[in-house]
This record gives structure tokens, sequence and C-alpha cells, in this order.
């Protein structure tokens, strides 16, 4: 292979990886990023089943029910507009309370109930997850 | 006292580095020998000052001088000692000066240890780190100083966060930061080459060392941050594809594909521009890990800083350092000669296209991290991008890289013959195919990405020792048998992580004492819980016995613990490692009708990720060991 040749092979090589994993990458994101929604967006949006997203709010006050096995959490997320039912089977995060900030990970099944695989809530308890705190601030203004 | 001595110096180091700057690019310019000579001792002054500097912030963290507003706020009288001391570091502002200091007794080092390259490359470099240093040391004092007093001194300190209370973490970042200084380091050698149009063998043998003990680093912080994540969180995971996380991969990414181009360089004079710019992009990705972690818009137990003005300096210098590379990059790209020529199938080309395999990944895991903070700046939409994108993009590349690792070391330079290659590879593949038939039929492996990651594993690890074969080992130089180890580690770690994907057991249970459970083919039993105490902290303790077969119990005690300064509840996992796995207990809370919470997971070879990484580690050192011995003693000769 002359010099002047390999140089541009090389080059070409380059961009085609470069291109093929941008390529790779936005159109793995388009499927796989997770969203936030608050209630109110799961609402108006409206959330495929089974794609995976992040629902932030509130818990509501007297929401948290336990089932009789111990470690299945029923609850409901709420942004004070509208409110999302949640189940979490797992040990929550010690500051997961009611009436505090929470972030569950998971996806919505048939029924409209948000099946979370994890809860977030930061050990803090003056510490809002930003986009609580966003959520939570946007309903206060359409108030 | 102390804290102004300490001031003063990183004062003056500033002053230095200024000039360490100034007076060897003046030199160059008009070709002053005395001008270019001065480099050297000021890069010598500059890291005695900033080391002194950083002495004295150790110092008043020893003691605890709660007059300095830094130790009030993060460390506490009652701390263990350990703790006091990392400390000091364990914060941004400290963290900062560490990296400084770093950065500075690099320079000192190349001024008094570097005697392979020309007096003026040496002086290039050296004010080419002097322009890294200047940026840092105007961060330290103008945006983050951490000798600032408090008047009148705080009656007591606010402690640190129980969570990096660890010696593990004790020594995490500083890990990180070698690394990333050691990026600089090779940084500064490529803008200095480029700059003198010096681009060669012998500029790459000199930056060989550099980057090849940032990646020793960067490897060991990696692994020891993976560790920790993994028994610290008590999630039960190991890589959990955090933007922190990712700021520390993407620079072992790029290190990794700068020290097997740097191969080329330097002993086949092929490369040449490509390799620059990647040195140039193994510091830009060092700049991003830190001002990811630094600027203070992730919110994770690594974040300290949440001054935006901070997150904007390092964004300046990020833009700066890189724009000015690129920049010169640009203009002088063209007049790097062409490299020497080779086949596609060569080790040259085996090594193109593990860089290019390299650069596709760090791409991908590059937008998987940014995307995120780029959609919220620019159309205000919240997302998070998670383990589903990193494993569907960075996973397969990953793999197929890893798959390649036989083929690249047993393949000539300039030209190889590909059936000869097919033929040394038979045995590898073939067990890598058996390896993946019996995941799938004897033990039930599901996923494609798991069974091909068992066939990657098992062909890999058995190719990697075939360099070794048929050569005399007591004349094989040393950083061949690094080598060999190093990608012998990446196999056996892929394997941890294939066998934990795949054949994890995870039991989730609420339990009254003496209750039973199962776990796999194991039989837990939940004994009760008890109080304990430690030095800052109380705890309710759990006994777990866990038996298999008519094995011995053995004991889990995981706990839920209670720091007093400042007051936090964290969970202690409890982990017991036998020889084909590792089980990990989680206490979780107590229920109304007085049940327990726990979560027990058998993990199957999952040490091996961990033993790998070291392995990978200690290959580079090794072959680090054995690049420094030779050049010795060539240059005795």
């Amino acid at each position: 292979m002359k010099a002047k040749h390999q140089r541009l092979t090389l080059v070409i090589l380059a961009l085609v990886a470069l291109g093929g994993a941008a390529a790779l990458a936005l159109s793995a994101l388009g499927d796989r990023a997770t969203y936030f929604y608050a209630p109110t967006d799961v609402v108006t949006k409206g959330v495929e089943p089974g794609r995976a997203v992040r629902l932030g709010g509130m818990v509501a006050d007297g929401s948290i029910k336990r089932d009789a096995d111990g470690v299945t959490y029923h609850f409901v997320v709420t942004d004070n507009l509208n409110s999302t039912p949640v189940v979490f089977k797992g040990v929550p995060p010690d500051l997961f309370t009611e009436n505090s900030g929470v972030i569950a990970e998971g996806r919505f099944d048939a029924k409209g109930q948000f099946i979370a695989d994890n809860l977030l809530a930061k050990h803090d308890e003056r510490y809002m997850p930003p986009e609580v705190a966003g959520a939570m601030h946007k309903t206060d203004t359409v108030e | 006292m102390i804290a102004e001595l300490g001031l003063a110096a990183l004062w003056m180091a500033a002053a230095l580095s200024l000039l360490q700057l100034g007076v060897p690019a003046l030199g160059l310019r008009r070709d002053d020998p005395a001008w270019i000579a001065a480099a050297r001792p000021l890069a010598v002054a500059q890291g005695v000052l900033v080391l002194l500097a950083f002495a004295c912030l150790i110092w008043v963290f020893a003691i605890t001088d709660l007059s300095v507003k830094l130790v009030a706020e993060n460390s506490h009288p009652d701390k263990p000692w350990l703790y006091k001391i990392a400390g000091s570091w364990g914060n941004h502002e400290g963290s900062m000066l560490l990296w400084v200091t770093v950065l500075a007794v690099a320079g000192a080092g190349i001024a008094l240890l570097e005697r392979r390259i020309s007096g003026r490359m040496v002086a290039a470099t050296l004010a080419a780190q002097a322009a890294i240093g200047l940026g840092f040391h105007a961060f330290l004092l103008f945006a983050s100083n951490p000798f600032t007093r408090l008047d009148p001194p705080a009656a007591t300190g606010a402690g640190l966060n129980p969570l990096l209370q660890d010696p593990g973490l004790a020594f995490h970042p500083p890990t990180l930061y070698f690394g990333y200084v050691g990026l600089s380091v090779a940084f500064a050698y490529a803008v200095a080459a480029l700059a003198l149009r010096e681009v060669g063998p012998t500029f790459a043998r000199a930056m060989r060392p550099w980057v090849l003990g940032a990646w020793v680093w960067l490897t060991l912080g990696i692994t020891a941050g993976s560790y920790w994540a993994y028994y610290e969180l008590g999630w039960g995971g190991y890589w959990f594809w955090d933007p922190v996380e990712n700021a520390s991969l993407m620079p072992w990414l790029a290190a990794t594909a700068l020290l097997h181009s740097v191969t080329v360089l330097a002993t086949r004079d092929a490369l040449r521009a490509w390799t620059v710019m990647l040195g140039v992009v193994a510091f830009s990705m060092s700049m991003v890990g830190t001002f990811l972690v630094r600027s203070g818009i992730l919110t994770s137990v690594h974040a300290f800083a949440v001054d935006p003005r901070r997150g904007g300096f390092i964004l300046a210098l990020l833009a700066i350092y890189i724009g000015a590379a690129l920049i010169l990059f640009a203009l002088r790209a063209g007049t790097v000669r062409e490299g020497a020529p080779f086949d596609a199938v060569s080790r040259e080309g085996g090594l193109v296209l593990n860089n290019l395999l390299l650069s596709a990944i760090l791409g991908v895991v590059f937008v998987g991290t940014l995307y995120p903070l780029a959609a919220e700046a620019l159309s205000g939409t919240k997302l998070s991008v998670g383990p589903p994108y990193f494993e569907a993009t960075a996973g397969p590349l990953g793999l197929l890289l890893i798959g390649l690792i036989g083929a690249g070391p047993i393949l000539q330079w300039r030209r190889d013959d590909p059936t000869r290659l097919a033929r040394r590879l038979a045995l590898p593949v073939l067990a890598g195919v058996i390896a993946a038939l019996m995941a799938v039929a004897v033990w039930n492996a599901r996923g494609a990405l798991i069974v091909a990651a068992f066939a990657v594993a098992v062909m890999a690890a058995i190719a990697s020792p075939i360099p070794l074969f048929r050569r005399k080992l007591r004349r094989t130089p040393l950083h061949v048998f690094g080598m060999v180890l190093a990608h012998l580690g990446v196999a056996v770690s892929l394997f941890g992580m294939a066998a934990n994907a795949a054949f994890t057991k995870e039991a989730l249970v609420a339990v009254a004492p003496g209750d039973s459970f199962a776990l796999g083919d194991f039989t837990a039993t939940f004994r009760g819980v008890d109080p304990v105490a430690g030095p800052n902290w109380t705890a309710i303790e759990a006994a777990i016995d866990v038996r298999r077969g008519a094995a011995d119990p053995i004991r889990l005690t995981p706990q839920a613990r209670t720091y007093s300064s400042p007051v936090t509840e964290t969970t202690e996992a409890s982990i017991v490692t036998r020889w084909d796995g590792q089980l990990y207990g989680v206490l979780g809370q107590q229920n109304e009708d007085g049940r327990w919470q726990v979560r027990l997971w058998w993990k199957p070879f999952v040490t091996l990720i961990w033993v790998g990484g070291c392995l990978i580690a200690l290959g580079g050192i090794i072959a680090l060991g054995g690049r420094l011995w030779r050049e010795r003693r060539r240059h005795d000769r």
C-alpha cells in the first residue's frame, strides 16, 4: 500500500468508526433514554407501557401500604395536581417516607400502575431531587 | 500560621508557573539556551512549593485546626486519624489542591529525570505543563481557596460524609488524580512535539512511561471505585454507568487507546498524527471527568461543589486547553510527515482496529454521559441515560474488542499471513464456542450478550498467553509478560461479569428470628438482631446463617448503621467470599409486625471482576518496570 493511500484509508476508517458509533449511540438513545415524568406529565403526555421511565414527585400522605410478604410496597406519587399509583418490591431507601420527594425508576404496566425497580430518595432531609423540585415548581405555577 | 504559609507557598508557586510558561517559550522563540535551560529549575521549585502547600493542608487537618473554614466544614476532632488525613482531599478545595500538587510534582519529575529527549523538547513540555498548572492555580486561588480562615473559629467540625469514611475511598480520589495528571503530562509532551515538529519514535518513547503509569493508576482507581460501590452502597451492583463512574472510564478508554498507538509510534514510527490526537483526547477526557465531578452539575456522593461559578471556571479551562490544543493540531497536522507503511493484516493493522473500537466505545459512553446534560441545557427536557443504553452500545463493541485480544499480539509487524493467524487462533476459538454451548445447555445461561461474553472471555483467556509460546522465557522482555498478564486480566474480569449477570440468585424476604428461606441451593436462617457500636457509630446487626448442603453454615452480619457526626444512616452489607462466589447480605427496615427485611444474593465468581482489574494493573506495572529498566540499560550503554 502506498504511503499516501495509507493515510487516506486510515482517515476514512476512523470516520466510518466514529460515524458508526454516533449512529449506534443515537439510535440507542432514541429507544433507551429514560425520560423523567411527573404525574401530570403522565396524564397529559401519556407513557407507553413497558418503556423505562423515571417517575418523580412527593409520596402522598397516608398512601404507603405494605403487602403481607413484608417487602412489597404500594404508594402514590403526587405533584399536587395528579397522582400515580406505584408498586415497589425491595428495600426502600431510609428516607422514603410520606410527604417527601422520591424518584421511582421503572415502567408502567398495562393497567396504568407504575412498577418501580428502584427508588431514589436522598439521605439528607433538606435534599429534594432537582427533577422533583422542578416538577413541584411547575405545578405550583400552574395553580 | 500554617494555613498562611500554605497560601503563600501556593501564590509563589502560581507565580513560578507563569515564569515556567513564559521563560522557556520565549527562549525557544529566540533560541536562547540559557532561557530554555531555565525551565528545569523553575519546574523543580514550583513542585517543592506546591508540595509545601499540600503538606500545610494535611497539617491543619491532622491537628483539626477549626479556624480554617475547610477543616471546620469537613472534619471533626473525634474522627479516626486516617480519615482526618484523607479528609484533606475528601472535599472540593482539598482535592483540587491535590490535583495541582500531583501536576507540579510530575513537572518536577520531568525536569529532574528526563534525559532521553532534547533540552528544547523538555523546555516545551514543561512550558505546556505550566500552562495547565497556571489555570488550576488560578482556579484554586480565586474560586476554591483551601486555606480560608474562619473568624471566630468553629466550636466543632461538621464531619465527613460517613459513606466516604472507608479506607478504600480514602485512596480512591488520589489514585484517579494520578491517572488524570499522568495524562496531562502525555498531553504536554504531545503539544511540545507538535509545536517543535518532533513527532517521532523518540517522543513516543519519552511519553510512553507516563501514559503507562497514568493508565495503571486509572485502572486501579476504577477497580477500587467499583469494589467500593459494590460493598458500600449495598445494592449488589459493581458498575452503575453513573456519570461519575463514566468520568473515570472515559479517560481510561482514551489512555488504553493511546497506550496501544504510542507503541506503534515508538516501535514502527507509524500513526504519528493519530497518536498526538489521542494524547489531546485523553487529556480532554480527564478534564471532562474533572468537570463532571467537580462542577456540581451532578448530584451524587462525589459531587461536593454546588457553586456554579466553579463549574463555569472548569468549563472555561477545558475550553481553553482543548481549543488551543486542537488549533495547534490543525495548524501542524499537515507538517507531521507520513509514518512507515504497513499491510492491513499486521500488528499495526490490529492496533488500528483496537484504537478504532476503543474510540467508538469512548464515543458512545461520551454521548450517553453528556446527552442528558445537553438535552436539559438546550430544551429543558429531563431525562437520564442508564444501563440499558450503555449495555446495548458499549457491550457489543467491548465484546468485539476483547475478542480481538487473542489475535493482535500474535500478529507480526508490517505484514502477516492470514492463514497463519487462523491456524494459531483455532484452538482458542473452538474453546470459546464450547464454553458458550456449555453455558447455554448445561448451566442455562440466557441472553445473547451474556452467552457471547462467556465465549469471548474463554477465547481471550486461552489466546492471551500465546505470545509466550516457543520463546525462550528468560530472554523474553518483561513488557511482553506485562501485556500477557493485562490481556488475561481483561478475560478474567469479563468472565466474572458474565457469571454474575447470568447466575446471580437473589432472595428478598421479611423474616422473624428463626425463619428460614431459600436462596438458590442455599438455605438461610435469620437468627435475630443485636445492637453493636463502633468509634463514631452505633448499629443494629443481624445474624443470618447460610448453609449449602451439609457444609458448615456461613454467618452473615449485615448492619444498619447510624453515624454520630454528622448524623447519617447507612446500610453495611455483609459479604462472605467463597472460592466460587460471594454471599452478599443487606439488612433492611423493621416492619410494624416486628419482621425484618433481608436481602441476600449469591453472586458466582463475582470476585473475578476485581481480580481481573488487579491483573490488568499488575500487567501495566510489570510492563512499565520492564520498559524503564531497558531504557536505562540502553542509556547506560
